[in-house]
């Protein structure tokens, strides 16, 4: 690439003639103040706290939408940029209410962070503040609109990395707001819950519908018997909601906290995991061996099904009729589990820790209750309400002693791990699939060519002397590319996984805020956090989930067959189209 | 996939069909509503959801084009449509004082319609009698040299007239 030559503060250097200020900067390691600057989204340029002074210019410009020149001179720091910077962020700062000690992102805001940073000591102006209630129809994302800043991050990763575009700014100059077309409430749009917006919102203008409350009630009711569940992606991120560095696995330490918070039995939603592979491989088959409705599209992520439900209706007959894992399991927990315990379904209490915001819509699904009209979840808690939780009740997760799942409902293969990672649910479907086509056991386990935390993967894999065409497809925007090809027939695939959120769920919209200076979807922390469910899955002796001796258990007491008459009522769904119509 | 829900008039839904064989037919969207809204009076949600649903243009860009734009009214016009020139000689003149006085006087925003249907509020560029300034027209009559103090009794007018 061509260079150029440029001095940034008294400094020379050379650098790529396509990069902006802001990025050049970087190579000297200074991180120039920004707002709704993020490097995997479209440059916004509205803030403007990224400005710097470049010789030659009436103005100052912006540094992240500004490229640099041959020659270029660039001052980030003089005291007359320091102070247009602070006036900017006032400016900011003086439309947005000042309850820093009773908000949710205290202590994780990018815009107090920046007003601390930026030296902000006192508030001179007492403006004309915008007014706007808080939007709470929607039972996964709350809008608080009054604290919004503006900086369309939000619109962008709708956009751009979830191709939903569900919000937009709305009016203009002072009622300007962002939200859903036609100002609806979040729960009458096409919002597909992922949080995403959550994630990238540098304030709590965005935020999730907070369950704690619910689950510290059923905790202290005596009455209950309260059981939790945790998401394969909980263990490999959980740690950073405690400052540990990403990929930290804390399966044991987690557990031993919920024991602590006086969960009364802690079990693994990986058996969930184990469920929906010997389910869906037995779809699959069937699907393979019939020629009919093929390629199988994955349904594990809830995001995922109503993006299906509103965007894609004419596909649903392809989606596996297969439930979540955490449905399967919850389902299980009110019928098998309370069999088992002699514990009345109505009396026991199951809370689901996820990585994601949409698993909060998948609970209150009516088609999801029990036969009784229960919710088979009745509350779900994202890893950063569990951190929260954790933290109020003071408990020191990092020098934890390490705790086990209880069983039957908490012992799992390593095939249920990796479904926290893109690729894992297709890849632990194969290896239950292979076995069943071929009649013999599979030797090599890992399919690595359907690996990769990047958005989309295709690959052809031979089984039993048959090619099958899979992808994996991470991210709604790159999930359309496979979409439109099946829906056009333009390419035949057997198998396809769809995961909502970037990464997969360990990219969930329910995940710790980043730390240490790191921006969120980063796709290291996304390495990070797969490489470690990776290495659980490597550890194990049982990497099959057809092998997993309570999933056998359970058919043979319980279930029956899988996909016969009990297997198909309790763990299987169906999906209904959706208005408004996505586009 | 498109809806098959109808209410946009054939010539409408015609011009749509043209766009469309336009490269980027999504940047016909404005002319698209222009046409709406000559139309209809206004840019209704339903007609909006037809436009994006057909165009295949996010419902969420249109919704934020037709409320960026003044130009655009969300709601059906009132039976008498008040329009205060802003104009350079009606704004010296303190135009900006009586559109404020309507807006009181009548509880709505520009771009609004009263509940009852009645009055609708917006605002004129320069109709081309500044002698007369500042100017408000309701319907096709013209009111010069109009004060603040005569917006109620122009109002009470209408509705004296209404029954
Ligand atoms: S969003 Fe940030 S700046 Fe605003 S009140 Fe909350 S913590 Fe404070
Ligand atoms: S939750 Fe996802 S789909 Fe809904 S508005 Fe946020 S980013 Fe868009
Ligand atoms: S809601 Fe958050 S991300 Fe969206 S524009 Fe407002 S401040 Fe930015
Ligand atoms: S970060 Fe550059 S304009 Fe906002």
């Amino acid at each position: 690439m061509e260079k150029v030559h440029i001095v940034i503060n008294d400094t020379p250097l050379e650098v790529d003639s396509q990069s902006t200020i802001m990025a050049a900067a970087e190579q000297l390691g200074i991180k120039i103040p920004r707002l709704c600057y993020h490097p995997q989204l479209s440059i916004e340029g509205a803030c403007r706290i990224c400005i710097v002074e470049v010789d030659g210019s009436k103005n100052y410009l912006p540094s992240c939408a500004t490229q640099v020149r041959e020659g270029m001179v660039v001052a980030t720091n003089s005291p007359e940029i320091r102070q247009a910077r602070r006036d900017l962020l006032e400016l900011i700062l003086d439309n947005h209410p000042r309850e820093c000690q009773t908000c949710e992102r205290d202590a994780n805001c990018e815009l107090q962070n920046l007003a601390y940073s930026l030296g902000v000591r006192e508030r001179l102006f007492e403006g004309r503040r915008k007014q706007h209630p808080i939007e709470s129809s929607s039972a996964s994302v709350i809008r608080n609109a009054e604290k919004c800043i503006l900086c369309r991050r939000c619109v962008r990763v709708c956009a751009e990395v979830q191709a939903v575009h569900n919000l937009s700014q709305l009016f203009r100059g002072f009622d300007t707001v962002v939200a859903p077309a036609f100002s609806a409430p979040m729960a009458e749009s096409v919002c597909i819950n992922c949080g995403q917006c959550i994630n990238v919102c540098p304030v709590a203008a965005f935020l999730e519908k907070n369950s704690t409350e619910a689950v510290w009630q059923a905790l202290a009711d005596p009455r209950k018997h309260v059981v939790v569940q945790i998401a394969p992606s909980i263990r490999a991120a959980i740690g950073e909601g405690f400052d540990l560095e990403p990929g930290a696995d804390m399966t044991g330490p987690t557990i031993t906290a919920l024991r602590r918070l006086g969960f009364d039995s802690v079990f693994d939603t990986n058996f969930g995991a184990d469920l929906t592979v010997v389910e869906e491989a037995t779809e699959l088959v069937k699907r393979l061996q019939s020629g009919d409705r093929l390629p199988l599209l994955t349904s594990c992520s809830s995001g995922w099904i109503k993006f299906l439900e509103h965007f894609y209706p004419d596909l649903m007959p392809l989606a596996s009729s297969c439930k979540s894992p955490m449905s399967m399991l919850s389902t299980l927990l009110k019928t098998y589990y309370s069999r088992i315990m002699g514990i009345p379904a109505q009396d026991i209490f199951v809370v689901g820790v996820m990585p994601c915001t949409a698993k909060k819509y998948e609970a209150e699904r009516p088609e999801l209750f029990t036969e009784a009209g229960l919710p088979s979840t009745d509350a779900v808690l994202t890893t950063r309400e569990l951190v929260w939780m954790i933290k109020a009740y003071g408990i020191d997760i990092v020098h934890l002693p390490s705790g086990t799942f209880d069983t039957p409902l908490g012992f799992s293969s390593g095939a249920a791990d990796i479904f926290g990672a893109t690729g894992g649910v297709l890849e632990a479907a194969l290896r239950t699939a292979a076995e069943k086509l071929t009649g013999e056991p599979l030797t090599e386990l890992n399919f690595t060519s359907v690996r990769s935390v990047e958005g989309l993967r295709e690959a052809s894999i031979e089984i039993g002397g048959q090619t099958l065409q899979v992808a994996v497809a991470n991210g709604l925007g790159n999930a359309r590319v496979i979409l439109d090809k099946v829906r056009s027939r333009e390419k035949s695939y057997h198998l396809v996984e769809i995961m909502a959120c970037p990464g997969g769920c360990i990219g969930g919209g329910g995940q710790p805020y980043p730390t240490g200076g790191r921006y969120v979807l980063d796709r290291e922390v996304n390495r990070l956090r797969a490489a470690a469910l990776y290495r659980i899955d490597e550890a194990k002796t049982i990497r099959k989930s057809h092998e997993n001796p309570y999933i056998q258990k359970l058919y043979a007491e319980f279930l029956g067959e899988p996909g016969a008459e009990l297997a198909h009522t309790l763990l299987h769904t169906h999906y209904i189209q959706r208005e408004p119509r996505g586009i | 996939m498109e809806t098959k829900t109808q209410s946009l008039n054939q010539a409408i839904l015609d011009f749509i069909d043209l766009c469309k064989t336009k490269p980027h037919a999504d940047s016909y969207l404005i002319a698209v509503l222009h046409k709406v809204q000559q139309t209809y009076g206004y840019l209704s949600e339903e007609h909006m959801y037809e436009v994006a649903q057909r165009l295949q243009v996010p419902t969420s860009v249109v919704s934020g084009v037709a409320t960026f734009y003044h130009f655009f009214r969300l709601q059906p016009r009132g039976k008498y449509a008040i329009s205060v020139c802003l104009g350079t000689a009606c704004f010296v003149k303190g135009a900006d004082k009586i559109l404020d006085a309507f807006r009181t006087e009548l509880g709505i925003e520009l771009g609004e319609t009263s509940s009852d249907g009645l009055f609708s509020l917006e605002v004129s560029r320069c109709l081309g009698v500044c002698a007369l300034a500042p100017v408000v027209t309701i319907n096709d009559t013209v009111y010069s040299n109009v004060t603040v103090k005569q917006v109620p009794q122009l109002i009470d007018q209408v509705r004296h007239a209404e029954g």
